[in-house]
């Protein structure tokens, strides 16, 4: 408030400028010519703080990444640059691809599986579900979802071992032949994993598709039900549709879980047996905090950010375009 | 609300067996770690004699007052510093629309799906370069940027839909603007400030790869990343284990069931505008 202006200039912004206010003093003070300069400085020091430290802890090693990933280093010694050989390397060790396709396996689990059953379980819910058991199982699915996902991996650590509940049960059954250490064989390590991965995102699937169902015109339902419509005809013609959006978003959110999954499966299986659940957030832990191999640690995550834009773009165009 | 007699039992049937199925988990380390330490049991026995000491045990080995006092630390120094400037950033770009506002939330909204570990070999080395490394601060600083993204591009969302008579009317009797944010954004921003604080608390306190990276002292680390420590010491003692997983779990538990409206809206909202 230093500089003195010798009249009140016309205000740009489209602002009403009342100068039969009593407090016509103060505001010549405010309304000066330089006010929309003086707004913008004050304003870019309102972003300033978030921005240093988004720069500092996200931006620069964002950065940091793709250059480490052009150099062979191992964190102590100088670095010597070998250019693309990190990303070349990835394709050609079957260890390092693996994990790029184990991704896209969890996918399948992660992903596909809680979404789809997700709906239907949804949609069933919907047309039975109301009142009290409604929102006892809306906080009781939802549950899985607030722990810390390294408890859901111990939990489920537990039960799928030798003598866990999953065997325990197959025994109860009569299928005492089946059983084994779910998360100790290779054939069924990343089914294993992948189970905990439903307990934990089935439940937010479903309470999310849930609200999303409350929010369509109950009248569609209606007449559908008229029309004497059953569940399946209901679930094709009106849920899906209509429900798009919410497809899109529960896509998202676990397509991200599933590429950049690392807590349930460091806990799990850290990656093993083999490497038969390795991911690669796992490998990039391995490869630069027990291997000190920077650079290929790098490249992979450059890989997996680029991975995660890749499938996710598609995911959201397809699903906002149709909404309108 | 026309549904068949059948088919409504039929659904309610299916409803029960999926919360059993979310349900019976924890039921099964309930019962497991009241099984004598050491022992291997069943996954679903009810022990012949409970022994209830293994939570008192399992309490003084994980040194649980500790974990959670570095937990709310954590949290405290995480959350509130994350909203205020936050708050301030998408007040900037959503409401003063600043100049170069649609680069700056082009910038953030660039980090919303970087995965954790894209970044943490970097951060790692920055850490130990500026001597943080292995100190509470060396998870709050880099967790703080992290929400940003989010963070910004949520409250930008709120800000971006309110009129801006609200702050002219206040400007005219001579607020500037740092009064204008605190005296009447501010408060009218509460309900958005909630939830984005709900959410943070939320996964700041199951934090566990930074914890697992940059802080090697468990009692330095969040809850999760404490439990994943924990995990290492007692793989063999099954009982132990499940204890104290327990333990960690209940403070969550207990926050979970006493604001679930809250958090259940806030976690929906958050996946729904991310």
């Amino acid at each position: 408030m230093t500089m003195a202006t010798p009249s009140k200039s016309t205000v740009t912004s489209g602002m009403t400028s009342d100068n039969r206010h009593p407090a016509a003093e103060i505001s010549r003070r405010i309304f000066r010519p330089r006010k929309i300069r003086r707004e913008d400085v004050v304003g870019w020091l309102f972003v300033l703080p978030a921005l240093i430290m988004y720069t500092v802890f996200v931006i620069v090693p964002f950065i940091s990444t793709i250059q480490y990933s052009f150099f062979k280093w191992n964190g102590v010694s100088p670095a010597t640059w070998v250019g693309l050989r990190n990303y070349a390397n990835i394709f050609q060790v079957p260890n390092l691809i693996g994990t790029v396709i184990n991704a896209f396996w969890l996918v399948v689990w992660f992903s596909v599986i809680p979404v789809g059953l997700g709906l239907i379980v949804a949609s069933v819910i919907h047309r039975v579900a109301t009142g009290r058991l409604g929102t006892i199982s809306r906080t009781v699915l939802f549950l899985p979802q607030v722990i810390p996902l390294v408890a859901a991996g111990i939990i489920w650590g537990w039960l799928l071992a030798l003598p866990g509940l999953i065997n325990q049960s197959l025994k109860a059954f009569g299928l005492g032949a089946l059983t084994r250490a779910w998360l100790g064989d290779f054939d069924t390590a990343l089914p294993a994993v992948g189970m905990v991965g439903i307990w934990v995102l089935l439940g937010f699937c479903i309470v999310l598709l849930l609200t999303g169902m409350t929010k369509v015109d109950p009248s569609l339902y209606e007449s559908a039900r008229l029309d004497g419509a059953g569940w399946f005809t209901e679930f094709t013609a009106v849920t899906v549709p209509l429900l798009r959006y919410e497809i899109g978003v529960c896509l998202t959110v676990t397509v991200v879980a599933a590429l950049a999954a690392f807590d349930i499966i460091w806990v799990t299986t850290a990656g093993g047996p083999g490497s038969s659940t390795s991911v690669p957030g796992v490998q990039i832990y391995i490869l630069g905090f027990t291997q000190r191999a920077i650079g290929p640690a790098s490249a992979l995550a450059v890989m997996l950010m680029a991975l995660v834009v890749l499938v996710i773009i598609p995911i959201q165009y397809l699903t906002k375009e149709k909404k309108q | 609300m026309k549904v068949a007699r059948g088919e409504l039992w039929a659904g309610r049937t299916l409803l029960l067996v999926l919360m059993a199925f979310t349900i019976l988990p924890f039921i099964s380390i309930f019962m497991t770690a009241l099984h004598p330490s050491g022992t291997v049991p069943g996954g679903f026995e009810w022990p012949a004699n409970p022994q209830w000491i293994n939570f008192l045990t399992a309490w003084n080995q994980a040194e649980m007052p500790k974990l959670l006092a570095s937990s709310l630390f954590i949290v405290l120094a995480v959350v509130p510093a994350a909203l205020v400037i936050s708050t301030m950033a998408g007040y900037a770009i959503g409401l003063l629309k600043i100049p170069g506002a649609r680069v700056l939330l082009f910038l953030f909204v660039f980090g919303l799906t970087l995965p954790f570990s894209g970044i943490i070999i970097p951060i790692y080395f920055l850490e130990r370069a500026l001597g943080i490394y292995n100190t509470r601060l060396a998870i709050v600083l880099p967790l703080i940027a992290l929400y940003m993204p989010f963070a910004v591009f949520w409250m930008r969302a709120h800000f971006v839909n309110m009129p801006a008579e609200i702050s002219e009317a206040a400007r005219v009797d001579g607020a500037t603007i740092w009064d204008l944010f605190w005296q009447i954004h501010v408060p009218l921003a509460r309900p958005p400030i909630a939830s984005l604080g709900i959410l943070m608390a939320i996964w700041t306190w199951n934090q566990f790869l930074l914890c697992l990276v940059l802080v090697e002292d468990p009692t330095q680390r969040t809850m999760a990343g404490a439990l994943g420590a924990f995990q290492g010491h007692y793989a063999n003692d099954v009982p132990l284990l499940c204890a104290g997983t327990i333990l960690i779990l209940v403070p969550t538990l207990i926050v979970f069931i006493l604001f679930q409206r809250q958090i259940i809206s806030a976690l929906l909202q958050g996946s729904i505008k991310g």
